[in-house]
């Protein structure tokens, strides 16, 4: 038993450090490097309040995506909406007393758990069904959401039919701030389900899920539409002009 | 009657998605660029000797330079959103013309050498070392993208596969594989001034000959002038607009709007090109040493504003990049934006009542308006976002009777490019541009059905060229596409100048040039 709490502490110590060196690496790269000349998909906003409202827009409502293709939109905003509540939800585990807020998102937590699994069904189904999606698709996209969707399942069966000791599990998480080891219950399904959030932290940087902070930095996204008015011009491009 | 090698598409009600056809279009190869104009350009002459190693090199190198680049490579998750959105793909079924499709010919390379998963689980990731056949994937399908940027408006990141396939093109550019056609065209405008190759003599012997013409059609002396020093306006035009139909039709028209807003203006013969096909190769170097020019032009000429005439990506790169590449414009007359489009010009000559339409000369015309791609998608006219779509409608509005929109999903940020822009607009390529033509073609012919359209009308060089070639495979007539400042030139009503009467006589003596 202690070999495996042992094990768990690790790897979540490793997972996060892999989680934040990675994206503050990439988040650093990604500011550092210019967008020499201005590029936003018009009509856009002029302003930088529009630019922000515009930003907003794509983040919390998949604007685009939307106009895009609208099976596609449902359920990728499902899952992202249902994920975003179930990490709401499991912030009880990482904080004593529990805010408020997240007290009060208890229950939703758990429709969401419910939505994410559903949107990911839909997503993977168009993986298969539709024939340019199936095209463009490689073996790790369907990893991906083979992970995502055992996460959901095995979370949402230690909710509904085995299970485990959350308090222990709370305890154990609390005590990794303090570096100090609490026992880990050892239920497969609680342990499988925490192995697999460990593996999609690790993964984060490396992948496609780089999309997440990637969306910020899209300069057609991100630019405001006033090349007119401001000379925009970077660092390396300015140099030619010393020439 | 153009004859066709390939099988022209059946022209369908609305577009329909077609079924993925691997390699439909894997034979599509334009003319490769010959060593001196690479040379010219300031790229190899053919491929180099230890090319790979070069083309990551470079690829690391645009990495760190290009934002778009460094985030598009990461952050597709395959979402499919972008797959039946290109007029390529739609054309021709072809799987590498879905914008996915072709940007991931760069991304899996890119996987390969600059990330870890690529380099430890390539068949995972779908990673590929860059090889020679990767090599003749991209040549082929980078120069089947058009940089149209319609699957930027869909992507939920806005990915732009045309700073994809820029990038690409300038990668190949730099290990010795360049296109002929840009290629070519950029170093005649570095030698003699424009794309077309015509020299200022033969400008200046056209816009004479234009001037005579529009005399003895209407009786009024309307200007063409070129070189002029102290013009308040300085008129940046397509070298298409000196040299065929429908494109003279546009610089009659722009003439008449000068001539009754009673501005001096000129053309330059140093500046006789509004287009810069740097940006179809990539190349911010090539792009900016063409669009020095123009602003040599400013300076030479002493004059106060900036207008560019009716061309696409033109105006993408004079509206977006002009005030980066070859910037600041202090010295030119601050109560106007820097540049001006000749539509913007228009439009306010309409909104403030200078200029008087007999409709009537329109009245045989039934008019539809094509957004042209880089107009669209890639720039604004006027104050506010979308200024680029309800200008050149409202000018349309102002100068004829009958004027229908097509299909919604078609038009304005929607719109689908022509299939000959981003550097395609080329012989060698009919094939790809008949089949990339059938969405935009496929909504025309919808209004000429239905609302009984005659004519379209639109803004752009390449556009015109495009459709004037492709719309008989669709068994069309060339001639139904026009310039918009047609339209407003056969409906302007001229104000003739003092000396119009007795104008015969001294205009011989008049044809002494501006040529120095």
């Amino acid at each position: 038993m202690a070999f495996l709490t042992n094990f768990y502490v690790f790897l979540f110590y490793f997972a996060a450090l892999v989680l934040v060196t990675g994206l503050v690496f990439k988040i650093a790269q990604y500011t550092m490097t210019p967008a020499p000349l201005k590029i936003p998909t018009t009509p856009a906003p002029t302003t930088t309040r529009g630019v922000v409202l515009r930003m907003t827009r794509e983040v919390v409502l998949f604007e685009s995506l939307f106009r895009g293709n609208k099976w596609t939109w449902i359920f990728g905003w499902m899952f992202h909406f249902g994920l975003l509540l179930v990490t709401l939800r499991h912030l009880r585990y990482f904080m004593e007393p529990v805010w408020f807020p997240i007290q009060l998102v208890q229950p939703f937590g758990i429709y969401g758990g419910m939505a994410m699994i559903v949107g990911l069904g839909g997503l993977w189904a168009r993986r298969f069904l539709v024939d340019r999606v199936r095209y463009i698709s490689s073996p790790s996209d369907h990893l991906i959401l083979a992970l995502l969707v055992l996460i959901g399942c095995t979370g949402l069966l230690m909710k509904f039919v085995f299970h485990t000791d959350v308090v222990e599990i709370k305890a154990f998480f609390l005590g990794l701030y303090t570096y100090e080891i609490q026992p880990l219950p050892a239920d497969p399904l609680l342990l499988l389900h925490l192995f697999l959030v460990a593996l999609l932290m690790i993964v984060f940087p490396y992948s496609k899920l780089l999309h997440a902070p990637g969306l910020f930095f899209s300069p057609t996204r991100n630019q405001a539409d006033n090349p007119r008015e401001v000379r925009h011009i970077a660092p390396w491009a300015k140099q030619l002009e010393q020439k | 009657m153009a004859k066709a090698t390939f099988v022209v598409p059946e022209l369908t009600q609305y577009t329909e998605v077609p079924a993925v056809t691997p390699g439909a279009m894997a034979h599509s190869l334009p003319f490769v660029a010959k060593p001196e104009f690479q040379g010219a350009l300031g790229f190899p002459g053919e491929l180099v000797d230890d090319w790979q190693a070069k083309a990551i090199d470079k690829m690391g190198d645009l990495l760190g330079k290009y934002r778009s680049l460094r985030v598009y490579m990461d952050a597709c998750v395959k979402c499919g959103a972008c797959t039946d959105k290109c007029h390529y793909f739609l054309g021709t079924g072809d799987p590498k013309n879905m914008p996915v499709g072709r940007q991931d010919l760069m991304r899996k390379v890119y996987r390969r050498y600059f990330t870890l998963a690529g380099r430890f689980f390539p068949t995972l990731v779908g990673a590929e070392d860059f090889t020679k056949e990767v090599l003749d994937d991209w040549y082929s399908y980078f120069h089947q993208c058009s940089q149209c940027r319609r699957c930027s408006v869909f992507c939920p990141y806005g990915i732009d596969t045309a700073e994809i396939s820029m990038a690409a093109r300038e990668i190949m550019d730099s290990i010795g594989v360049g296109q002929k056609y840009c290629n070519e065209i950029i170093a005649k405008v570095y030698k003699i001034g424009n794309n077309l190759g015509l020299p200022g003599p033969a400008l200046v012997d056209t816009l004479e000959g234009l001037e005579e013409d529009v005399f003895d059609d209407t009786g009024v002396k309307v200007r063409f002038p070129i070189d002029e020093e102290g013009a308040e306006i300085l008129l940046v035009t397509p070298s298409a607009d000196f040299f065929a139909e429908p494109h003279v039709d546009g610089l009659i028209g722009y003439a008449k709007v000068f001539h009754e807003a009673g501005v001096s203006w000129t053309m330059s013969s140093h500046a006789s090109e509004a287009a810069n096909f740097g940006m179809f190769i990539g190349s911010y170097e090539n792009m900016r040493r063409v669009s020095q020019r123009i602003r040599e032009a400013a300076i030479k000429l002493k004059v106060k504003r900036i207008v560019f005439g009716e061309c696409g990506h033109a105006w993408r790169v004079a509206y977006s990049f002009l005030n980066t590449l070859a910037g600041p414009w202090d010295f030119l007359d601050p109560r106007y934006p820097v540049p001006q489009h000749i539509c913007e010009f228009t439009h306010d000559l309409i909104q403030r009542g200078k200029l008087t339409f007999d409709k009537s000369e329109n009245v045989d015309k039934v008019l539809t308006y094509h957004d042209s791609c880089n107009v669209a998608r890639a720039s604004r006219m006027g104050d506010v976002p979308g200024g680029q779509f309800d200008i050149p409608r409202d000018i349309i509005r102002a100068v004829c009777n009958h004027f229908y929109d097509m299909d919604e999903d078609t038009i304005r940020d929607r719109t689908f490019c022509c299939g000959g822009g981003g550097g395609l607009l080329t012989d060698d390529l009919m094939e790809l541009r008949v089949k990339g033509a059938k969405p935009r073609l496929d909504a025309l012919n919808n209004v000429m059905q239905e609302k009984g359209v005659t004519h379209m009308a639109a803004i752009c060089a390449i556009c015109k060229t495009q459709f004037s070639k492709v719309l008989p495979y669709y068994g069309m007539e060339m001639d139904q596409i026009i310039s918009l400042h047609q339209l407003v030139g056969d409906a302007i009503v001229l104000t003739p100048g003092p000396d119009d009467d007795a104008e015969d006589d001294d205009r011989d003596d008049a044809d002494d040039p501006n040529e120095e």
